[in-house]
């Protein structure tokens, strides 16, 4: 290790010095020894050397001078006067030792001023040298260097060599820090054994110092591998950083300090070692995230946008599920009755006999109607099993809470979202962003880089074009009745697929009232049936309708969006009002039923035992006691069947649209008329826009219905993990990416502003049924209650201590409701109308920006011209009088802007701003020419 | 505690005197510290750097030529690749050729965690075609070109070119001298939401 090398030269300049011999000598040994060492270190020690031949003898005397001084003012501090004499030029701690053991007082107070005398006279000194030698500009600088390195004798050959390197950090480290630090380095160079009882000597002042210095090294070591230096640099810059922490750090503290500090730096360390491995656990841990990369990598941003929506909707299920899994459908499985022990509980005697057919468990009828799988089977029992288990109130809260935990969770994801995209102002950079940001690094495919090139084009064709679009308008009468028209065309198809759905809902009530058993498959299913297939066709109509609106195509993009939105959400509100109108029939017929109830059970008491009603009721086989129709089954059934339908329908249409069609596409085109590949049929393009609606309309429905079958988040959660799996395979095997490209990421919150939207519409009726609905009087966890929203006030009134039931009373007070409402109101104008101010603000201050920035320009400019006039004048002057201006004038032939006294003013304004802007720090070329200039 | 006398860290950290120790042998630098890169990944990155160290012919060297970096699947089909050598390369000889240090800078910069920064900066010497510090009106279109691809139906016209980089520079160009500095550049890149998530490069 050169390292140690250095140190042993070193001691040998120390025993020559303590001999009182010729300093040259030892000197140069030490060149020597510098100039042995590795190749590597060949070129970091080069410029240093240079640098030592150009302040050829005088500065190197000094420097032996002053090494001497150091070393015999340890050894006898009684001399230190005689050689202050001699060596004015001593490094600023060295004089303070001298201050020090003078008058230890003063030098504390003074300290300051003293710092500012040693800057000033290290500036004459170096002033003189300038006189004496021309090229000095860059060698200022290191002479001020040079001059801390060698009031360090320990380090300075390390410095040394190290020069090149510190040369950044230095000017980006601020003064007082620098002086601080060569001080405490001086400090270093008494013996390291002896550094705690150095450390013991010194001023609390000083220990500040110390204690900041070495956090300030602390600090750089933690932030070196966020500096964009080369490998080499920052591993020489930790190293000598480490060293200095290493020593002073356990000095700082004494006795049971030192070792808790030790301690803490210890755990310090611990803990983000820690914190590092539990990142990588957690990227570790995402789901499918290989498969997403595989299909960003072939498809680009947009495609895998959908795929991680996917995963995000998975994780949403996963918690909706854990939460009706965990909370209501196993207390009941386990703790409640079990089946068969009540009329709820059990399949009626008529239905028996075909309870366990594969069709009808198919449509969720028979045994599957009568489990924890939906709301009827719930007892009301206030508390089940051992534990109590408020099952009534939980199934409530339950239910309350999955829609909750949604607007949660859509909410925060999207101000996240919003957040991300900085400020609102997407566009601004919208070209910029297309150059700079479009290329995927990821990317190591050559046959997906040639369609990221065509890709990259397109969009940049695209984005000209829109441009250009932007700034011209043709012929707006005929677009404006062409886009009428379509808009007419498209509330035709909405209004007729409106009537066709409430129609088909109306027959199938016929149907279902006549018996299904008469009618066939088409019949039991014409419902689902009809809204899967105009959600299939309806978007094609509108697609072709709306190539008649001429609109750009991510505008079209939008339309089209919107009216598949409108389509499927009159589809879903049909349904819904014609599930009102069946809710209404079946209220109708438990009315009839309940009296039926009472008559019923006269006739079985009657019959058999009139008078003692305390004996052991009558034993009557739960499966024939007479039932109420139980709507809340009945629409939690019908949420179910239409989800099913629906997956099935998504997968069949990806079977037979994508995989059968990619299949003929790709062995048929052998033996075919016309190219199927680039013709008529080609390969599917995979529809995000259309997927991500399928999705966020299914969740809608989801959340509809999870009220009344619990067993919804979890089909759900399997038809996402199906869907998941079944399309990355499809997209990866048959479909080709998509031309029409979109932004992934500025489409994400319009994602979400979908979800939410359907989510609010989604909860209206399922709160409006819960609120406003008494529920069946012989099924379900409420049965008995006349509203479902009782079993909280129950709940109030029985398990909580009489005064909680008062406050809540007092405070459910429409008296202090509608005040607190008010203020939420006034609470979100106000937020609104802050970020409002904040926005023009912002913009305000972008234009302030801009405006002084071209001001700065046409400063520098003018600034620039003088300066070049004057250089010219001197040029000419120059070459009139003597060889001497053979430097300027070739000054002036490269391509740097003229040197002058103004020089750093009259560089392009690419130095100002940033600290980093002007010079590149690890920039190869752009120190060397800063410090080519600066020499000259 | 003497902090930091961890054995992977600092026994032989000593890049220096990386040349006497065995070539073969993994040279585990403090990667804490230094680069973003956990130690497994600098140990993937030194085998396959000595892989391709094995594959250069001519006599042993520590530097691999950037003929064969380019032959990592990672950047063959990069259309920077040259860029990325040059800007990462620490050779006296301006190859683009790449010590080990070199090329765990790279792998260090273009890793998951690296800061926006230090890929900003990176991203921005990369594009910097000349090396002058700016990115004027040139390095703009050699950069448009390198992302449209080599072929001629990609490629863009002299009219869209010229109003591609108007563009850009009016953007982006926010003091308005004609060139994108770092400034500037790291400004408009700290608000694309997708740098970050591009600008990689995994093993």
């Amino acid at each position: 290790m050169p390292r140690h090398k250095l140190i042993a030269s070193e001691s040998d300049v120390r025993i020559e010095v303590d001999e009182g011999k010729d300093n040259e000598f030892s000197l140069y040994y030490v060149e020597v020894e510098e100039n042995s060492k590795g190749g590597k270190e060949k070129q970091a020690t080069r410029d240093g050397k240079r640098r030592r031949e150009r302040n050829g003898e005088v500065s190197r005397r000094r420097a032996s001078e002053k090494r001497s001084t150091e070393m015999s003012n340890k050894r006898a501090e009684k001399k230190h006067e005689k050689h202050h004499k001699t060596t004015r030029k001593e490094g600023e701690k060295h004089r303070k030792k001298q201050r020090r053991n003078a008058d230890e007082e003063e030098a504390e107070e003074e300290s300051s001023k003293e710092k500012k005398n040693i800057k000033n006279e290290r500036t004459k000194t170096l002033k003189l040298e300038d006189e004496k030698e021309k090229d000095v500009k860059k060698k200022r600088k290191k002479h001020v260097k040079n001059e801390e390195d060698d009031a360090n004798p320990g380090k300075t050959k390390q410095k040394d060599c190290q020069d090149v390197a510190l040369k950044e950090k230095k000017k980006k480290r601020k003064k007082p820090e620098t002086t601080s630090e060569s001080e405490s380095n001086s400090d270093s160079e008494s013996k390291d054994n002896q550094a705690v009882g150095v450390l013991g000597s010194l001023t609390p002042e000083e220990l500040e110092k110390l204690k900041e210095a070495v956090d300030e090294r602390k600090k750089l070591i933690t932030t070196l591998k966020g500096k964009p230096w080369p490998m080499k640099k920052k591993l020489v810059i930790l190293r000598e950083s480490q060293e200095f922490v290493e020593k002073y750090e356990g000095a700082l503290g004494k006795g049971k300090g030192r070792k808790l500090y030790a301690y803490k730096v210890m755990m310090m360390k611990k803990w983000m070692k820690f914190q590092r491995d539990l990142e990588n656990f957690k990227t570790a841990c995402i789901p499918w995230e290989m498969k997403i990369k595989e299909i960003e990598s072939h498809f680009g941003s947009s495609v895998a946008s959908y795929f991680i929506f996917l995963r995000w909707m998975y994780g949403i299920n996963m918690i909706l599920f854990g939460l009706t899994f965990g909370l209501v459908m196993v207390p009941e499985a386990l703790m409640g009755k079990p089946y068969g022990s009540m009329s709820r509980k059990t399949v009626p005697r008529e239905e028996e006999a075909s309870a366990m057919n594969f069709a009808v468990l198919w449509d969720f009828g028979g045994y599957a109607k009568y489990s924890v799988l939906f709301y009827g089977y719930y007892n009301n029992q206030r508390a089940i099993g051992w534990l109590k288990f408020r099952m009534p109130l939980s199934y409530f809260l339950v239910g309350v809470g999955t829609v909750a935990y949604s607007y949660m969770v859509v909410i925060r994801t999207m101000a996240r979202n919003a957040n991300e995209e900085g400020g609102g102002d997407d566009t601004s950079f919208n070209f910029s962003w297309k150059t700079f940001t479009s290329w995927d690094y990821l990317i190591g495919n050559p046959e997906t880089a040639d369609n990221k090139f065509a890709c990259i084009t397109t969009s940049f064709k695209e984005a000209i074009v829109e441009e250009q679009e932007s700034k011209k308008d043709d012929n707006i009468h005929l677009t404006r009745f062409l886009r009428v028209l379509a808009n007419f065309l498209v509330l035709c198809c909405l209004a007729g697929s409106g009537y066709l759905i409430y129609f088909v809902v109306r027959r199938s009530q016929k149907f279902a009232l006549e018996g299904l058993e008469n009618y066939g498959w088409w019949e039991r299913n014409e419902v689902n049936m009809v809204m899967s297939l105009l959600g299939m066709f309806c978007p094609m109509l509108f697609d072709v309708i709306s190539t008649l609106e001429n609109y750009h195509p991510r505008i079209a993009l939008q339309w089209q969006l919107g009216r598949i939105f409108a389509l499927f959400l009159g589809n879903l509100y049909t349904f819904i009002i014609a599930l009102m109108d069946a809710i209404q029939l079946k209220r109708a017929e438990e009315e009839i039923v309940k009296k039926n109830m009472t008559i019923w059970q006269a006739n079985l008491y009657n019959g058999t035992m009139p008078d003692n009603s305390t004996a052991l009721p009558i034993t009557v086989h739960p499966g024939d006691v007479p039932r109420g129709p139980c709507w809340e089954t009945m629409v939690g059934q019908e949420f179910v069947r239409l989800i099913i339908s629906d997956t099935m329908t998504t997968y069949i249409t990806l079977l037979i649209g994508d995989f059968l069609r990619a299949v003929l596409v790709r062995f048929l085109n052998n033996c075919w008329c016309w190219d199927l590949e680039y013709g008529f049929p080609s390969y599917s393009e995979f529809d995000v826009s259309g997927n991500v609606l399928g999705l966020i309309f299914n969740q809608g429905m989801i959340w509809m219905g999870a009220f009344y079958a619990p067993c919804l988040p979890a089909l759900n959660l399997l038809r996402l993990h199906v869907s998941m799996y079944l399309q990355c395979w499809a997209v990866m095997c048959c479909n080709v990416p998509q031309e029409r490209v979109f932004k992934a990421s500025g489409s994400s919150n319009f994602y979400m502003a979908m979800l939410l939207v359907i989510l609010f519409l989604s909860t209206l009726p399922a709160i409006y049924t819960i609120v406003s609905i008494p529920p069946s009087f012989d099924c379900g966890p409420f049965s008995g209650k006349n509203r479902m929203l009782d079993v909280i006030q129950e709940t109030l009134e029985t398990d909580f201590p009489a005064w909680f039931g008062k406050v809540f009373s007092y405070a459910s007070n429409p008296g202090l409701v509608l005040p607190f409402l008010l203020l939420l109101v006034l609470a979100i104008y106000y937020l609104q109308s802050t970020s409002k101010t904040y926005k023009r603000v912002n913009m305000e201050l972008k234009k302030k920006l801009q405006t002084q920035n071209e001001e700065n320009k046409k400063k520098n400019k003018l600034a620039a011209l003088k300066t070049a006039n004057e250089l010219e004048q001197a040029r000419k002057a120059g070459e009139q009088h003597s060889n001497s201006a053979s430097d300027l004038g070739e000054n002036t032939q490269n391509s740097e802007p003229p040197v002058s006294s103004t020089h750093t003013t009259t560089r392009p304004p690419a130095s100002r701003g940033h600290t980093a802007s002007g010079h590149l720090p690890g920039h190869p070329q752009q120190p060397q020419k800063n410090s080519h200039s600066n020499r000259r | 505690m003497r902090s930091g006398r961890d054995p992977c860290a600092f026994s032989r950290m000593d890049l220096f005197t990386r040349k006497k120790v065995q070539p073969t042998e993994p040279i585990l630098i403090p990667h804490g510290e230094l680069t973003f890169l956990t130690k497994q990944e600098i140990l993937m990155a030194h085998k396959i750097f000595s892989e391709l160290q094995d594959r250069e012919n001519g006599p042993y060297s520590s530097r691999v030529s950037m003929e064969k970096i380019h032959t990592l699947p990672e950047l063959k089909s990069n259309p920077f690749r040259k860029r990325i050598c040059h800007v990462f390369s620490t050779s006296d000889m301006k190859d683009g050729s790449l010590s080990f240090e070199d090329f765990l800078d790279l792998l260090s910069a273009f890793s998951d965690s690296a800061t926006l920064e230090i890929k900003s900066h990176y991203a921005f010497r990369i594009f910097d075609f000349d090396d002058d510090g700016t990115l004027d009106a040139r390095d703009l279109e050699k950069l448009v070109n390198s992302l449209t691809g080599e072929t001629d139906d990609t490629r863009l016209t002299g009219e869209e070119m010229r109003q591609l980089i108007s563009n850009i520079l009016e953007e982006s160009d926010i003091d308005k001298d004609g060139t994108v500095n770092l400034s500037e550049f790291q400004h408009v890149i700290s608000r694309s939401p997708d740098f970050v998530s591009s600008f990689k490069i995994v093993l």
